[in-house]
């Protein structure tokens, strides 16, 4: 699982069985009331196992909807894209994803371990492998003792961390997160985004991270995607030179300042194209 | 009311005087107090005329508190007294054998057995047609417009026909008039459960899709449960109209037994204090029924983590 060397000197993977997500030409154009809305363009991209990738831009820069389409929520109207070799529907029947939403969206009459065992029900795991992975999950993103609670008894990001805990219950490799941490104030937001690196450490999954904060997509990534939007599309990608161990103050660090300012930039130039 | 009114100023300090200055009951019994003010007074007025009529046809002397009085006390009054009412109430219920046919909990029971059965009827026809909505493009488009006319014809009017078409085909004694009630209740519950179903917000739906869940595990995992307080608010105005349903169902049929047939009876012969009474079960037996929904809907909505 170690394909470190590899993600960090190639923006496309070379061992082709390494890909998770591969993109070619990839376009999707919503047909709304008011005419056609050109969603995504002409976007190559590809995403190698254990790789950090983060999309960022502005609203409306279809960071979101790459998202979905990996995930199967949404169908391209132009190009290609596989996920794990496969096509995104048959990736998505064989369950090769977890996806973190915006919101935590748990079941209200649900408690904790509930909540995390739904998807484990659905893909009939028995009940005593249910138990044995809400625990471990649970564990993994420090929620042990809130087993029992219901979701409305937890703060915003503890129930974030459970919706992550329910997307790791059975064991994608592939996490796909939609600013998952969007909704929640910056301490909280700090504390999270640590959590995530160890528990990426851990766990040798590939992550791809929607945000619109540039901080957050600097410090977690191995690579930043910039997007803009009209159309939405890819503008820059960016190899991270930080090291995979990344305690919060190498945010203070000249590297991590200069990869800032670089994404920065992107974001200012795609910005000025309109 | 005049007991209660007299020990509030003897036990100033106590916890009922407490209770009575902060929580709800005093400004409860103000309002239940003025409401028997003004039926007591209409009592007077309504029956007034015949009264003096009758004291003129007699060539009795009378004065104001014999009028009061005896206004109060007429056999057949347009207005029956409150106390009248009590009475008649005490001596159909307590008063009487339970298996008598002039017993109201007998009368009751009937009408209860029939909304019952019509709100069993009506909560499961709801639910079905609810699911056919949410599911099926076609249902969502044409059953709809259909079960929104069906409740602009009046019940009254369409009551007797379902009476004679099922009597047509055999069917007659509990089931049509429950049917009437299945008319009217599954309404509420079709138009909730429509609601309640499609409550599970986007990203519910787009979760259960990530796990390929198949529709069978989405309904029961996600839009049953997110429809569950739905189908509880629906109930409680199902059950209420069930019943009037039932007693609407008891008056063409020419019943001999039920709170319709009670009301029929009482108009028929002029008993003015036995519709009264009737109407006053009918109502208790709704407050009871609606009770019952609230119980059952608190006890299941505290299973699934509700704040209460």
């Amino acid at each position: 699982m170690n394909a470190e060397p590899a993600i960090r000197q190639h923006a496309i993977s070379p061992q082709p069985g390494q890909k998770v997500v591969e993109a070619r030409g990839l376009g999707l154009t919503f047909h709304t009331n008011d005419g056609p809305v050109q969603a995504l363009s002409n976007v190559d991209l590809s995403v190698a196992r254990g790789e950090f990738v983060s999309f960022i831009g502005p609203s409306g820069c279809g960071k979101t909807t790459f998202l979905r389409v990996i995930a199967d929520l949404e169908q391209p109207t132009e190009g290609a894209i596989s996920v794990n070799g496969m096509s995104p529907e048959e990736a998505r029947r064989a369950r090769a994803y977890g996806y973190v939403f915006q919101a935590a969206g748990l079941f209200p009459w649900r408690t904790i371990e509930k909540n995390v065992a739904l998807p484990l029900e659905i893909m009939g795991y028995s009940r005593a492998e249910r138990r044995e992975r809400v625990a471990r999950t649970l564990d993994l993103v420090n929620l042990t003792g809130f087993e029992r609670k219901f979701p409305w008894q937890l703060s915003g990001g503890m129930q974030q961390r459970a919706s992550i805990a329910r997307a790791l219950a059975f064991d994608a490799d592939l996490l796909l997160m939609d600013e998952p941490f969007g909704a929640l104030d910056e301490i909280v937001r700090d504390h999270l985004n640590e959590q995530l690196l160890q528990l990426w450490a851990r766990t040798t999954k590939t992550i791809c991270f929607v945000t619109h904060s540039i901080p957050e997509a600097v410090y977690l990534s191995t690579r930043i995607v910039v997007m803009s939007p009209r159309p939405g599309r890819v503008t820059d990608v960016i190899e991270s030179p930080l090291p995979k161990e990344r305690p919060l103050d190498i945010r203070e660090t000249p590297e991590f300042l200069e990869v800032a300012h670089r994404v920065r930039e992107g974001l200012r130039a795609g910005h000025a194209d309109d | 009311m005049t007991a209660i009114a007299g020990t509030v100023p003897s036990t100033s300090a106590s916890p009922l005087h407490r209770r009575l200055a902060q929580g709800k009951t005093l400004p409860i019994l103000i309002v239940l107090a003025a409401l028997l003010a003004i039926w007591y007074a209409f009592t007077v007025y309504l029956n007034a005329p015949w009264q003096i009529d009758a004291y003129e046809r007699a060539g009795t002397e009378w004065t104001a508190t014999d009028l009061v009085r005896d206004t109060m006390a007429q056999e057949r009054p347009v207005l029956p007294s409150p106390h009248q009412v009590v009475a008649e109430i005490w001596q159909t219920t307590v008063g009487t054998r339970l298996t008598s046919k002039r017993n109201l909990f007998y009368h009751a029971w009937i009408t209860l057995s029939s909304t019952l059965l019509g709100f069993g009827l009506g909560t499961a026809l709801g639910i079905l047609l609810a699911v056919g909505i949410v599911h099926n493009r076609a249902m969502d488009k044409s059953v709809m417009p259909w079960v929104i006319a069906s409740q602009t014809i009046p019940i009254l009017a369409i009551a007797p026909m379902i009476i004679v078409v099922l009597n047509a085909i055999g069917l007659s004694g509990l089931l049509p008039k429950a049917l009437i009630s299945t008319y009217l209740s599954f309404f509420p519950i079709v138009v909730g459960m429509v609601k309640g179903f499609r409550s599970p917000e986007a990203i519910q739906l787009d979760l259960m899709r990530t796990y390929n869940a198949s529709g069978r595990q989405t309904f029961f995992k996600l839009r049953w449960p997110a429809a569950l307080p739905y189908l509880f608010t629906s109930m409680k105005v199902a059950v209420a109209i069930s019943l009037v349903g039932a007693i609407v169902g008891e008056l063409p049929t020419g019943a001999v037994s039920g709170l319709g047939a009670r009301l029929l009876a009482g108009s028929y012969y002029g008993q003015t204090v036995q519709i009264w009474s009737a109407l006053f079960m009918a109502a208790a037996l709704a407050a009871v029924l609606v009770g019952i929904v609230g119980v059952a809907q608190r006890l299941a909505l505290a299973r699934m983590g509700g704040r209460s």
